[in-house]
């Protein structure tokens, strides 16, 4: 087979380092890729990919959600009840707010504009603190409620409502004891559900920094924005999980009393 | 031209050793030193490292395997108390699948592979593919950390309320572990999608790329939308562990059947997301040494599809004697037998690829017979489990048991091997030795069978599965069992032998051995980090034979 | 070749104590196993359809003889054809396998009920006639025998191969299997379900006997009293009887031929009390409040235990009023049937 070693020491000879440029190139551009507009598109698929299965990671999740809240329905009224819709309310603005300020950070990186990029980061970054910070206030009331389940979950609030000091009547219908057992249920998806978006948040708020920092340096305002880009469809996907959550969570039947 | 391309019986033809030499650059001697792999992003070193790990773990996974053979060689529990054993099938269970069968094919040969084939330099993302691999290496360690800590003995299956409020053991920790292998799984899954779409070289149409690829494509889908639903199932237990709360458990209104059907949504496409890639490797193999294009090329590659698609859909079949409701059961099991369809298609494609062709055969051929045989019992018996009336006396029995082994080391372990036979010469540059490769070959069937077809006898008898005692009118089937263990062993340590000798002092492959088609076989062996010198331009279909031929007969007559 | 005389004893013995098949010992065993040797042939048959091709291929094809390939695409009209056959015959065993599940899981309606619960790692069966057995069980041949069965704790399965029935035995509800056995002897019982530890010590077995056999083992086994007998007195001592007593001012609705019936709950929906209804309705009160009554009844979770639960159950049937005289008539007899649901679906 003389040819094939012939071949090799062919391959050996022209071997050349990288690729040819005919394009101008980015200092990221990854050898890899033939062309930037290939490796842009590789990444964005890639995120898309990735939120597909975060997707599939949250569905389990909703699944659950769906089959208790059918079985065990006036256990989920009451204690969705129990959440603070004008917090939750307040949330769900601040979290659109910091998406939209994280929609106009990946337009500064694509118009190149390296300061307003760094500012519009930073709101992202603030309003997201801001969604973690009332989050904690609310995890906080619970805490204080024995509303977390576990050992010292109670239920008693459940089963005896307060009563409203005006009417003189129970805040809301009181539940029987073996379905006050189940309010844990939703408190359990409560937690969790709320928890791994909070886990992601602040998975997001990390890499916000890290972008931060690099787009001070200028890293995304030359023309490489594919990061802030797909960091971007990340955190809209977090956005968009948060307002399933919150009428799934919150806003179940408020009219107890009816 | 050596001796052998004159031989009728074989195609392998390698350089005439005596002038040849390896390449004076390649992948694996483009960069020296430990860290220059463990920080590598070359997928083909990836592909290296990964095989090293995955065998570590199959001989880990195959000496509990042993162990268990041997514990059943008699009907007592004398070799060890009943809490061990529980944990040698509980970490059998786990390595095997989650540290070896879920990677092997794709995280090496695919990894390895892939960009290739397509004519890419590349993965999309090297760096995630890295990621993969030590994300691969925590969960292995995790594995190995609740091993040593004093194991886990939930099963694979993790049921709850069994895993959850009842055992004492290391679950969590196995439970991160697998957790952790998953997000591996995940990343090479979704790096070879994004790959296969993106990074095609010009000319590679979806209908010019090689089964191989579709079937890893078609597994990659799985991996992406399967794999979290298990990871999520897996959260679950271990918050349900740590803070008891109840979703999986009755008394605290939780459904324990819920856990059942989130990880059988994952662990039912896991079935494929491990054989699929395993059918690539065949339709390869099966082409090259026939000399003739895959019969039905696009039959082959839908099936794959098909397979993916449908494999969603059948997760409650493991379920058909847990009550869940009439109507499910039925929708099930029709389910269930259009899922066979596909792969009864894929076997007579292949069967049919072998007539008015030119066969040889060698080493990985060997294997894909093997492959066909043990696969069509392993497939054909899953009809019967399919079969409701049927499921209710074989599930939870030792017909379960040989069924998925035939599936999973008949049919996914010999393409494995097939494989890595295969692209040996490729992948190292040497040429391993044929003669004990088909002695290996052979062994490991026989000994399969032996091992496996008893436990048939056994399933129909009513033996149950993880069983450490078993009735004394048993045995005779299970020493039979337990001896065909000793010869799988054989046949698996083998290979690990010859193919370790061939890295030194195996034969120089050459470019070429086989006279394969695929672009891979068009480059160096081993192959440059950078695969292709230039890009390649793909102006015919796969399995072209004849232009291979054509280019043959030119070089021929230039050089001579 | 010598072989030692006592290896060849050994050997002897060996293989003569070794099964190959298993019995038939219940009236759905031929069933089951017709549809066994269905898929055996089928499997035969595609084994060696696939191995002729490759071999016949192999050799008629090989290198040596047949030294250049013909590039075939592929054809339609077989790919066709191995399609379209494999899938009917796919489709023939669905709907085998369907009928064969219906008939391994609809009980007869004069079939008589035993409980089972199981815990790790025993089998406990409860005959109405208040005869308990630990990991064993009494049934007469020739008669339709449901078993009624829960698990204690984790998921168990109860499994007599040689009457190739099987079901899981979950915890928190009723699952139902059936059988008839055929012929007298004793079967092995084993749980099919990994359950921990001594999973493999959770085995019994089932003595089938004759009707009469049957008939004087109950008398010799007997407690003394039946299910329902302990049942009313739980009844009592748990304070049902405080709201459920029947009378036109009672708090609780009148138990008595609620069993079998259809309920209209506060919440508009119809349920047909079973078993499992009733065991909910202890347990969760709440979510099965009948028409017409407040939801006052506490929960008794974690306060009765699941053979609590079962004399229970056992009692309220028992108020059926025919199905009680009889009961009351001879505790020792345990194989009285238990009344007929109507159109029951057997999950």
């Amino acid at each position: 087979m003389a040819n094939t070693i012939a071949a090799a020491h062919e391959h050996e000879a022209t071997a050349s380092h990288g690729h040819d440029d005919h394009h101008v190139s980015l200092p990221q551009h990854r050898h890899h890729f033939e062309t930037q507009e290939q490796q842009r598109e590789a990444g964005s698929f890639g995120m898309w990919l990735f939120l597909l299965t975060e997707i599939m990671f949250f569905g389990g999740m909703f699944f659950a959600y769906l089959l208790y809240r059918n079985w065990y329905y006036d256990a989920f009224v009451t204690s969705s009840n129990q959440l603070s819709v004008p917090l939750g309310a307040v949330n769900t603005v601040i979290l659109i707010s910091s998406g939209f300020f994280m929609a106009l950070a990946v337009w500064a990186a694509e118009v190149r504009k390296k300061k307003q990029l760094v500012r519009y980061l930073i709101l992202t970054t603030i309003f997201g603190l801001a969604f973690l910070g009332v989050k904690t206030v609310e995890y906080k009331e619970k805490w204080e409620k024995h509303h977390i389940p576990g050992a010292s979950f109670d239920v008693h609030e459940f089963i005896n409502p307060a009563i409203d000091a005006k009417t003189g009547k129970a805040e809301q219908r009181p539940l029987a004891p073996d379905m006050a057992q189940k309010t844990q249920v939703f408190f359990f998806l409560y937690f969790a559900m709320t928890g791994m978006h909070a886990l992601h948040m602040i998975i997001g708020l990390g890499l916000l920094g890290w972008l931060i920092y690099r787009a001070q340096r200028g890293d995304f305002t030359d023309g490489y924005v594919a990061p802030i880009e797909n960091f971007g469809l990340y955190w809209h996907f977090v956005d968009i999980v948060w307002l399933f959550l919150f009428p799934l969570l919150y806003l179940i039947n408020r009219h107890p009393l009816q | 031209m050596s001796a052998a391309t004159i031989s009728s019986n074989t195609i392998l033809s390698l350089p005439d050793q005596r002038t040849a030499s390896m390449p004076k650059r390649h992948y694996i001697n483009n960069e020296d030193g430990m860290l220059s792999w463990l920080l590598t992003g070359d997928h083909k070193r990836i592909a290296m490292l990964y095989l090293f790990s995955i065998t570590f773990f199959f001989f880990i996974g195959g000496a509990f395997a042993g162990l268990i053979r041997l514990e059943l060689l008699t009907p007592q529990p004398d070799l060890v108390a009943s809490d061990t054993y529980n944990k040698f099938f509980t970490m059998h269970g786990i390595i095997m699948i989650f540290l070896f069968l879920v990677p092997s094919v794709p995280a090496t040969l695919g990894n390895f592979l892939i960009p290739i084939m397509i004519g890419a330099k590349d993965l999309a993302f090297p760096k995630i593919n890295l990621l993969s691999w030590y994300l691969y290496l925590i969960g292995g360690t995790f594995t190995l950390a609740a091993l040593v800590l004093g194991g886990v003995d939930t099963g694979w299956t993790f049921t709850t309320p069994l895993s959850t409020h009842y055992l004492n053991t290391h679950v969590i920790t196995a439970a991160t572990a697998i957790f952790v292998a998953g997000f591996a799984s995940i990343f090479t899954g979704l790096n070879f999608i994004v790959t296969i779409h993106r990074m095609r070289a010009p000319g590679m149409t979806w209908f010019r790329l090689p089964l191989f690829v579709w079937s890893n494509y078609a597994a990659s889908i799985l991996m992406v939308l399967g794999t979290p639903v298990l990871a999520i199932a897996i959260v679950l237990v271990a918050l349900e562990r740590l803070i008891g709360i109840g979703v999986f458990d009755p008394t605290k209104g939780g459904d324990p059947l819920l856990f059942q059907h989130l990880f059988w949504f994952y662990s039912h496409p896991a079935v494929y997301i491990m054989i699929l890639p395993g059918m690539g490797v065949i339709s390869e193999v099966i082409s090259t040494f026939s000399r003739k294009r895959v019969f039905g090329y696009s039959a082959v590659a839908f099936s794959s599809v098909a397979i993916a698609v449908f494999g969603f859909f059948v997760w409650a079949h493991h379920m058909f004697i847990m009550g869940v409701s009439n109507y499910s059961a039925l929708v099930f099991s029709l389910l269930t037998m259009l899922v066979a369809v596909p792969s009864a298609i894929k076997i007579f494609n292949w069967a049919f690829t072998l007539q008015k062709g030119s066969i040889t055969f060698e080493t990985p051929m060997i294997y894909a017979f093997g492959f066909m045989g043990l696969f069509t019992i392993g497939g054909l018996t899953g009809v019967f489990l399919g079969a409701l009336g049927m499921d209710i006396h074989l599930t939870e029995t030792y017909f379960i048991v040989a069924h998925f082994h035939y599936v999973m080391v008949g049919g996914m372990l010999m393409a494995f091997l097939a494989g890595i036979h295969f692209w040996w010469p490729k992948m190292t540059g040497r040429m391993y030795s044929e003669p004990l490769s088909k002695l290996s070959a052979v062994i490991s069937f026989i000994g399969f069978n032996l091992t496996f077809m008893p436990q048939f006898i056994l399933g129909y008898l009513g033996m149950p599965r993880r069983y450490h005692a078993y009735p004394a009118e048993f045995q005779v089937l299970n020493v039979l069992s337990t001896a065909g263990a000793t010869v799988l062993g054989v046949g698996f340590t083998l290979p690990l032998l010859y193919l370790a000798w061939s890295l030194k002092y195996g034969e120089i492959a050459g470019n070429n051995p086989w006279q394969a088609t695929g672009l891979e076989w068009q480059i160096q062996s081993p192959p440059l980090t950078e695969n292709f010198t230039e890009v390649p331009v793909i102006d015919y279909e796969a399995y072209d034979y004849e232009r291979l031929e054509r280019k043959h007969a030119n070089e021929v007559t230039t050089v001579g | 070749m010598h072989i030692s005389p006592v290896m060849w004893q050994f050997l002897t013995k060996w293989l003569a104590n070794s099964a190959l098949f298993p019995r038939e010992a219940s009236t759905v065993a031929p069933w089951a196993d017709a549809l066994y040797f269905f898929l055996v042939g089928m499997t035969v048959v595609g084994l060696v359809l696939v191995g002729i091709l490759v071999i016949g291929f192999s050799i008629r094809y090989r290198k040596s003889v047949h030294p250049v390939a013909t590039q075939i695409e592929g054809s339609t009209l077989l790919e066709a054809t191995w399609t379209i056959i494999p899938l009917a015959i796919f489709l023939v065993t669905f709907v085998w396998g369907a009928l064969l599940y219906f008939r391994i899981y609809n009980p007869p309606a004069n079939s008589m009920n035993i409980y089972v619960v199981g815990k790790q790692w025993m089998w406990k069966a409860e005959h109405p006639g208040g005869q308990h057995e630990i990991n064993a069980l009494h049934v007469p041949i020739g008669r339709p025998v449901q078993l009624t069965m829960i698990s204690q704790d984790v998921f168990h399965s109860f499994s007599i191969p040689d009457f190739r029935v099987k079901r899981e035995v979950i915890p928190g509800r009723y699952s139902t299997v059936w059988f008839e056995a055929t012929d007298a002897g004793t079967y092995h019982i084993f749980c099919t379900q990994y359950c921990g530890t001594k999973h493999s010590g959770m085995i019994g077995e089932v003595t089938a006997m004759t009707q009469e056999d049957y008939d004087k083992w109950t008398q010799e086994s007997t407690s003394g009293m039946s299910l329902a007998q302990n049942g009313e007195r739980l009844f009592a001592s748990m304070e049902c009887t405080a709201c459920h007593n029947g009378t036109a001012t009672a708090r609780g609705p009148n138990l008595a031929g609620v069993y079998g019936s259809k309920l209209t709950l506060t919440n508009g929906q119809q349920v047909l009390v079973t078993d499992g209804y009733l065991r909910d309705a202890i347990l969760n009160p709440s979510q099965h409040v009948t028409a017409g009554f407040a939801p006052i009844m506490p929960t008794y979770q974690g306060q009765i235990s699941e053979d609590g639960l079962i004399d229970l159950v056992e009692y309220i049937k028992s108020l059926n009023s025919n199905y009680r005289v009889q009961q009351t008539l001879g505790t020792s007899q345990s194989d009285l049937a238990a009344p007929t649901t109507p159109g029951m679906v057997k999950p």
